[in-house]
């Protein structure tokens, strides 16, 4: 697939068709896979990376680089175009400046779940017939490709890509998956079973801005945590509300527009299932307002911006606030 | 250095009674910024407002706090009286201590407190205030009149009279209304038609009106002064231009097997109809459902037969756009429904019928021409039971809670005229109470008791049950001679509850105006503002705002009317100056705030911004056209970035209130 993808790339460039590429180069180690953007063939043939740990979504990227002069080649896979849609459907991206090319997705790997096998110094990866043969610094090793998947793949929500301007590999469809087996689970718990959940998550939080970094969904030209004026800005996890309130105030902020890419937790260092508290809002919003999926398409109102008489009344909060 | 002065009012006992306004007064005035806190017994009064006056001017004070009643009552007192002193209005702030303090809590200790906490979330926020100018927008000077009733007529042919144009929008084929239905009114028994049928005439003659009968209301945007509405023309496939009321293609058209609504499907109509002779606009209309022609392409007698050329069997929905200064509601009422009353075998027995079942039964344009007979097998009914209270006073889930009022005295109508005109009939009445009040009302119902020798049991009917032999079986308790009563009727009238029509609700919310839990627009006030509703610019007529008779109707239709005249002599009004603003550095240009703005007062502009790196970058942001902003705040809450903000509720002055509430 890389070899294709480059092919494409270097033939989009020469053919005049884009200026510049967004990918994938390797990072410090072999399974950190960084976006980044290359000018010429020869850029590419250095460094473009796609692979197992290719998992990166570089639709947020483009508010950026689609703002630049000339036009700018984005390969992205099925759940990135519906981080990418919605992106449309809120003016953050200039459609007309970017490029599609769909590829396959995952599922990918997940780095951590090889190391939590004990497996360490990793140099390489390959997947043998779905199973990982790793090169480490101590010897090769070896495990099921199925026990290293991501947990936003596993759960996978779609295989179709919703724009784009060309199709590498067959397309997709949209998936039954099981992504809120784990919200009904929380949403059984008592009360206290569930604070106490969330405290645990949520204590592990340094406070890195990973999560709301890399979320296609927090574009704010000045974020309200950084911003002075806001009154909830720069704040340390120097105590429990702090820890808690920084993932509520951002669930909230991107309720409605999360399409449920799940690069929240795929970048936490701590491992907290931020993506979890996402997953809640979309849970209650199919609830509520009848299923939707935000990025599905770029026009649609969603129901959090739009009133229908049919919508649930306020008081659905007390019915299903009650334990 | 803020200066800002603190006002406790006593309102009286009102707040005394259950604050201690003293405590208040003396918590207050240890605020950051507070250099003077004084209590008064009322502080609306001259003395009270020259009280805030003095204090402006001998304090230099910066800002306002008035603690006192909602600010529904006297904000504008208070701001007005500011005003005056030469401070700005808009930096006085009131704490609501009556309404939401005194009047709902019984402690003086915990109700004080609260009164402090209120007082001191107004101080915080009032440090924020920041002065404003009010605007002023223009108005238009045409009003629209929804529903075509008597209500709906009478308020468009006062609004003519003072020289305005007036649209009336009426879903039926014909104005008229339920009165049109009506045989006789009371008191006086004067023929319903007789007086209503002028009325619609004029209506169609005034050239100051436009009728959009078989028309709804899709859309309201705007404000006061300023509303857009979106009028839906519904197809007739008749062109009303052209069509002449002939009624050949009535009597040709050869599906006449349509249930009439006009008479309460006693009778047939024809797919295409009129639906009575008075009809105004007398124009035809193809019932689409019912037509051969719209449902299998074979037929066009009606096209044939008409010399105008009025028929259009292509016709669409129309939708026709227009600008208004005021709104008056009139969308009347409806009987409800007997389903969940089988009790009275309504749905059962042909001879069991409502109230306005009635009425075209004994109409002389009615089924029958006027004679009253039996719906089942065309007789003379000789014993007649009217059933009073039918989901009227309910205290269980099948009727209405209110009393629909107009029932006492139609029914001794009813029974009056079935006595005078068929003396040998004996007619029944049951009834929990008789409510009779109204000029001439009791002497009606006595005489329909004492002349008439109406037979008025007071109790409920418990059971109607239709027997083999044609006749009804009616047994009911007598509550004054403490008997059980068996009475072999001929006929069973139910007296149903009215409610309000079913297109009032969604009505509701296009116009922002409030409903009451039984669907009834509520007013602005319930004893001081009955014909205005609590949206500035809507008004409110006839049965819309709760069970009237036609006397009162057409009172409250007039004085909606006088209301929206008031409104549309004006040539601009103030507007609000607390609207949204956005801040263009923060705004993504993410259309969210565009999308849940109710009044369409959001655009985007593409603008030139030069950026911290001293680039210059084109960015698509929000704008705010504030003649149109009603400050409602919507944008501010949808708005990710928080680059929405709304002037005199801004977010940090939101937030100060809850932080002071909260400390």
């Amino acid at each position: 697939m890389q070899e294709a993808m480059i092919n494409k790339a270097k033939q989009l460039l020469a053919d005049g068709v884009v200026d510049r590429v967004i990918g994938w180069k390797r990072g410090e180690f072999a399974y950190d896979i960084t976006p980044a953007v290359f000018t010429s063939a020869e850029e590419l043939d250095e460094s473009f990376v796609y692979d197992d740990f290719t998992a990166a979504n570089v639709s947020k990227y483009l508010v950026k680089e689609s703002r630049k002069d000339g036009k700018v080649l984005a390969f992205l896979k099925p759940c990135d175009t519906y981080s990418f849609n919605q992106l449309v459907k809120e003016h953050r991206v200039v459609r007309e400046n970017v490029y599609i090319v769909g590829i396959p997705g995952g599922p990918k790997l997940d780095a951590e779940k090889i190391k939590a096998k004990g497996i360490t110094g990793i140099l390489s990866v390959k997947n043998e017939n779905y199973t990982l043969k790793i090169e480490t610094v101590y010897g090769e090793e070896s495990m099921p490709f199925y026990e290293a998947v991501l947990d936003k793949c596993a759960s996978c929500k779609s295989k179709k890509h919703v724009i784009y301007d060309e199709l590498m590999g067959e397309e997709g469809d949209v998936l039954d998956s099981n992504r809120f087996d784990m919200v009904e689970k929380l949403e059984n718990m008592t009360a206290q079973e569930r604070y106490d959940f969330w405290r645990e998550q949520l204590s592990k939080c340094i406070r890195c801005n990973a999560c709301r970094n890399v979320c296609p969904a927090c574009t704010c030209e000045k974020c309200v945590f950084d911003n002075p004026d806001s009154g909830i800005e720069n704040k340390a996890p120097a105590d429990s509300f702090e820890e808690n309130m920084f993932h509520i105030i951002r669930a909230f902020h991107v309720a409605g527009r999360c399409t449920d890419c799940g690069e929240c937790s795929r970048v936490c260092p701590q491992n907290i299932p931020l993506h979890l508290l996402n997953r809640k809002f979309i849970k209650d919003i199919n609830a509520f307002y009848g299923e939707y999926q935000a990025g599905e398409d770029a026009v649609s109102r969603a129901p959090l911006n739009e009133y229908k008489q049919n919508d649930c009344e306020a008081n659905i909060v007390h019915e299903r606030g009650v334990e | 250095m803020q200066r800002i002065g603190v006002f406790v009012c006593h309102c009286g006992t009102n707040i005394a009674a259950t604050v201690d306004v003293k405590a208040v007064a003396e918590a207050l005035g240890r605020e950051p910024g507070v250099i003077v806190s004084q209590d008064y017994q009322y502080m609306c009064s001259e003395s009270g407002q020259n009280l805030v006056k003095n204090a402006i001017k001998e304090h230099k004070l910066t800002g306002v706090v008035v603690c006192s009643c909602s600010p529904r009552m006297h904000e504008n007192t208070f701001r007005n009286a500011a005003a005056s002193a030469g401070l700005n209005p808009y930096l006085v702030e009131i704490a609501n201590i009556r309404e939401q303090c005194s009047w709902i809590h019984k402690d003086i200790a915990s109700a004080t407190e609260k009164a402090i906490i209120l007082g001191k979330a107004a101080v915080a926020k009032v440090h924020l205030n920041a002065p404003l100018t009010a605007g002023e927008s223009p108005v238009v000077k045409r009003a629209l009149v929804i529903g075509g009733g008597i209500a709906g007529i009478q308020t468009a042919l006062d609004i003519a009279e003072a020289g305005f144009d007036v649209d009336i929008v009426e879903k039926k084929p014909t104005i008229g209304g339920k009165m049109a239905q009506i045989d006789k009114t009371f008191p006086t028994l004067d023929c319903a038609a007789c007086i209503l049928t002028p009325k619609m005439v004029e209506a169609s003659q005034n050239e100051h009106i436009t009728i959009h009968s078989y028309s709804e209301v899709a859309d309201v945007k705007g404000f006061v002064g300023n509303f857009t509405v979106t009028i839906k023309k519904k197809a007739r496939f008749v062109d009303e231009t052209k069509c002449t009321g002939c009624g050949l293609c009535t009597e040709k058209c050869p599906m006449k097997k349509v249930p009439n609504e006009f008479n309460m499907g006693f009778d047939n109509r024809s797919a295409i109809y009129i639906p009575f002779a008075q009809a105004v606009p007398k124009v035809a209309t193809i019932d689409p459902n019912n037509c051969m022609m719209m449902k299998t392409g074979k037929c066009g007698v009606c096209s044939k037969v008409c010399s105008a050329g009025a028929i259009d069997y292509k016709q669409e929905d129309r939708l026709i756009e227009q600008q208004y200064g005021a709104i008056v509601v009139a969308t009347g009422f409806e009987p409800i429904k007997l389903d969940k009353y089988d009790e009275f075998a309504y749905n059962q027995c042909p001879d069991v019928v409502t109230s306005l079942e009635l009425e075209r039964l004994m109409n002389a344009a009615g089924p029958n021409g006027g004679t009253l007979l039996r719906p089942s097998d065309k007789t003379h009914p000789h014993k007649i039971v009217f059933v009073q209270c039918v989901g009227s006073r309910c205290d269980d889930s099948k009727g209405k809670p209110y009393c629909s009022k107009i029932c006492c005295m139609y029914t001794a109508k009813h029974a009056m005229l079935i006595r005078e005109k068929y003396p040998d009939t004996e007619v029944y009445v049951f009834y929990i109470d008789v409510r009779t009040p109204g000029k001439n009302f009791d002497e009606f119902y006595r005489r329909a008791v004492e002349q008439y020798n109406v037979h008025y049991i007071k109790g409920m009917v418990g059971k109607v049950t239709p027997r083999s032999d044609g006749k009804i079986d009616v047994q009911a308790s007598d509550l004054l001679a403490n008997e059980q009563l068996h009475i072999d009727a001929d006929m069973v009238v139910l007296a149903a509850a009215i409610e309000p029509d079913k297109t009032a609700r969604p009505l509701a919310t296009m116009l922002t105006t409030q409903m009451d839990t039984n669907d009834f627009f509520t007013e602005a006030h319930p004893k001081l503002r009955p014909v205005e509703s609590a949206t500035a610019g809507i008004f409110l007529s006839g049965a819309c705002q709760g069970p009237k008779d036609i006397p009162e109707t057409v009172a409250q239709a007039s004085a909606a009317a006088a209301k929206a005249i008031v409104l549309l002599v004006k040539n601009s009004i103030t507007c609000n100056p607390c609207v949204a603003h956005s801040d263009e550095l923060m705004c993504n240009g993410c259309s969210s705030c565009e999308k849940v703005c109710p009044y369409g007062a959001i655009t985007y502009i593409d603008k030139e911004f030069k950026m911290p790196d001293r680039t210059i970058a084109v960015r698509r942001v929000a704008s705010v056209n504030p003649a149109v902003c009603q400050g409602c705040g919507a944008c501010t809450v949808a708005c990710p970035s928080g680059a929405m903000d709304l002037n005199g509720f801004s977010n940090s002055q939101i937030i100060a209130e809850v932080d002071a509430i909260c400390k």
